[in-house]
């Protein structure tokens, strides 16, 4: 057990509307903190666009721009135009988006802004499925997942959004985990610190969605990232691959046993499943090997 | 509109360079833009100002007009002077963003070149890519000439300002696009201080912390669309201003709804855009052959200047629809909008609604003498006339 020493800035406050044990209202406390003071907000419709709350209230203490589902990317880019034409150059841009806003009907918009390399922190909540609509599959659903709209399970493999930002040759992309918060504290740092377009990956372990305890997010989430299902790393510049979590320290069944999405996975399917987390695994690990 | 004599401010301009310099001359912080025929010469325009120095926007390029749109919106809500630029397919691209510009009253301003949208694909003079968004909250204006497009561009500015509201200003393509006249082009100072900077109220990041756009209850967004109304209430009164002050300073006076020989005109043309040019020949000429005919040109179609138009056709005996586009199952659009208009009124005229050059299709300064013959003494038909 990891106790966390960790001094909260309060810049994200009670009173939001998320889901009681909710991981992405923790990762967001995380973000906003590090985040800071000196930043503007652009959420496209999303679970945060929810979890922040109605108007005139908001649980962020930064301003926050609700934008529209395909151009959360292409709002930031607006806004860091618009404040560097006004003098303000070094206010954080940060976008707070869902997988489906982000993998599917963002992505146009996301990868002209990763394209012109745009000085914006992108933030992915990857709950792996439109989970404020109900739960229907999106491209980041993995294969063998149950959703709304994949009633026998996805048949295809979640999309690699990681590889294709990759190849836009950023400077900066992540993956972090509800359950590595010092993890996810120390990228948002370091993603601050860097000129261009950074996008950071969050597993969020949707409780509904999922099919998940009220009090299991967070182990979830954590068994996703030992089991490496959810492997955490950075990406600079494209090329650089780290591990940042370098150990797989179990199989993928006590992860798929948390959710009620696999509850009706053979073995045969669960084998299939690890041998797809192996070679995702084993291609990541050669990869961040040979550039490290 | 008559062309000035040309003298040492002039250039001479294309309608879409014109607009170049009219959005140089209006300074805007901010200027996403995607590039569509033919609407591109604007785009290329600026890019060439700003290589040149002339022109310091932060202009954003991205993968398609929702981005473009988007970007305008939320650079716009920052409190950002933003300017755009479009036509038809990246227009309706847009639709749904226009929708959200008007909602978070982000006073853009976008210039429209009117072009057929597809299917089939065309690339010519029509007006329903813009007369489409009638319902999406932003103020539309319609320009006859290059001059005209410079001058309105640079007055769209000040009544988007003054309202907060999105401006859109169209001109048909090829014929005003990519027509060449001498153009009077205003001094930057005397610009600078027709369009002074204002702070406005709705701001992202102005250091209060405010969100814009949450969700919010029925009767909060309600209330979103009252306080639109009223913003729409004033801009007639803003077009006639922005006129009026571009009028002191250039010469040249414009206002929302204007009238060429209409005073006594027993035939009243009504209608938007380059057709005003042929329509004004042809009303000269009926003149000569002792027909009172006469023009109103509607510059301001959002909102409808209603009580304006219904004075100006009272009492006229044929007024003669020209509608540059088709609305599948109704008819031409500004003919609708008359019908409407003039419910009620006490000695309306024999409204004739003429679908006339839909598609691009050329309109004679001929066909619409001809027209005039045709249907002065004919009975008002609520059916739309397709012109051949």
């Amino acid at each position: 057990m990891e106790k966390i020493e960790y001094k909260d800035e309060g810049k994200f406050c009670s009173g939001h509307v998320a889901c009681a044990g909710c991981a992405e209202a923790l990762s967001m406390r995380v973000i906003l903190n590090e985040v800071g003071d000196d930043a503007v907000g652009v959420v496209a419709p999303s679970c945060s666009a929810v979890i922040l709350g109605g108007h005139p209230m908001s649980a962020a203490k930064i301003p926050v721009l609700h934008g529209t589902l395909e151009s959360a990317a292409a709002s930031a880019s607006g806004i860091k135009r618009a404040l560097k034409a006004q003098g303000r150059d070094d206010t954080t841009v940060l976008c707070l988006a869902g997988d489906g806003g982000t993998y599917d009907i963002g992505l146009q918009a996301l990868s002209s802004a990763a394209e012109r390399n745009e000085d914006i922190l992108y933030i992915c909540f990857d709950n792996e499925g439109y989970m404020n609509t109900g739960g229907q599959k999106s491209s980041s659903t993995p294969s063998k997942a149950v959703t709304g709209s994949t009633p026998l399970g996805k048949t295809t493999r979640k999309k690699n959004m990681i590889e294709i930002l990759a190849a836009h040759r950023i400077p900066y992309i992540a993956t972090t985990s509800p359950s590595h918060l010092s993890d996810m504290a120390a990228k948002i740092k370091k993603a601050k610190t860097i000129r261009g377009t950074k996008v950071i990956f969050v597993l969020i372990p949707c409780l509904p969605g999922w099919g998940v305890a009220d009090n299991a997010a967070v182990k979830t989430a954590r068994l996703g990232v030992e089991s490496g299902v959810f492997p955490l790393f950075e990406v600079e510049n494209g090329v650089d691959y780290t591990m940042t979590v370098a150990q797989r320290t179990k199989p993928i069944d006590g992860y798929l046993a948390q959710q009620k999405r696999y509850r009706s996975l053979d073995d045969a399917g669960r084998a299939e499943l690890q041998a797809e987390v192996d070679d995702t695994w084993s291609r990541l690990t050669e990869r961040a090997g040979q550039t490290g | 509109m008559n062309a000035p004599a040309f003298n040492d401010t002039m250039q001479l301009l294309n309608g879409n360079h014109a607009v170049a310099w009219g959005v140089r001359l209006a300074t805007p912080d901010v200027a996403p833009l995607y590039p569509i025929t033919p609407q591109t010469p604007i785009l290329e325009k600026l890019i060439d100002f700003q290589s040149s120095n002339l022109f310091d926007a932060e202009l954003l390029t991205p993968e398609s007009e929702h981005s473009a749109m988007a970007a305008a919106i939320a650079a716009s809500a920052t409190g950002a002077r933003v300017f755009t630029a479009t036509s038809s397919q990246g227009l309706l691209l847009m639709h749904e963003l226009l929708h959200f510009a008007a909602g978070a009253r982000t006073p853009i301003v976008m210039f429209n070149v009117n072009r057929t949208p597809a299917s089939p694909w065309g690339f010519w003079p029509d007006q329903i890519d813009s007369l489409s968004q009638r319902d999406t909250g932003w103020i539309q204006l319609y320009s006859e000439c290059p001059q005209d497009s410079l001058d309105t561009v640079i007055q769209a500015f000040r009544i988007a300002e003054a309202v907060n509201l999105p401006v859109m200003v169209n001109h048909d393509a090829f014929y005003v696009s990519h027509s060449v006249e001498p153009v009077s082009l205003p001094s930057k100072e005397s610009v600078a201080n027709y369009l002074p900077r204002t702070k406005r109220d709705i701001q992202l990041g102005d250091g209060s912390n405010r969100s814009l756009g949450a969700p919010i209850d029925q009767a909060s967004w309600n209330l979103t669309r009252r306080e639109m109304a009223k913003a729409m209430a004033q801009v007639e009164t803003a077009t006639e201003q922005a006129g009026r002050d571009w009028s002191d300073m250039t010469g040249r006076l414009t206002a929302p709804l204007e009238y060429y020989r209409a005073e006594d005109a027993e035939i009243l043309f009504v209608t938007m855009g380059s057709m005003c040019g042929t329509a004004r020949q042809a009303v000269d000429r009926l003149r000569e052959n002792g027909v009172a005919a006469g023009l109103l040109k509607v510059r301001l179609f959002r909102p409808l200047p209603i009580e304006t138009l219904r004075d100006a056709l009272a009492g006229v005996p044929c007024a003669i629809v020209l509608d540059r586009n088709y609305s599948p199952g109704m008819g031409g659009v500004l003919h609708q909008e008359l019908q409407a208009a003039l419910f009620g009124v006490q000695n309306p005229p024999r409204l004739h609604g003429l679908l006339a050059g839909v598609g691009g299709v050329n309109v004679s300064v001929e066909d619409i003498e001809k027209l005039a013959h045709d249907y002065r003494n004919a009975a008002q038909s609520m059916q739309p006339i397709w012109v051949d």
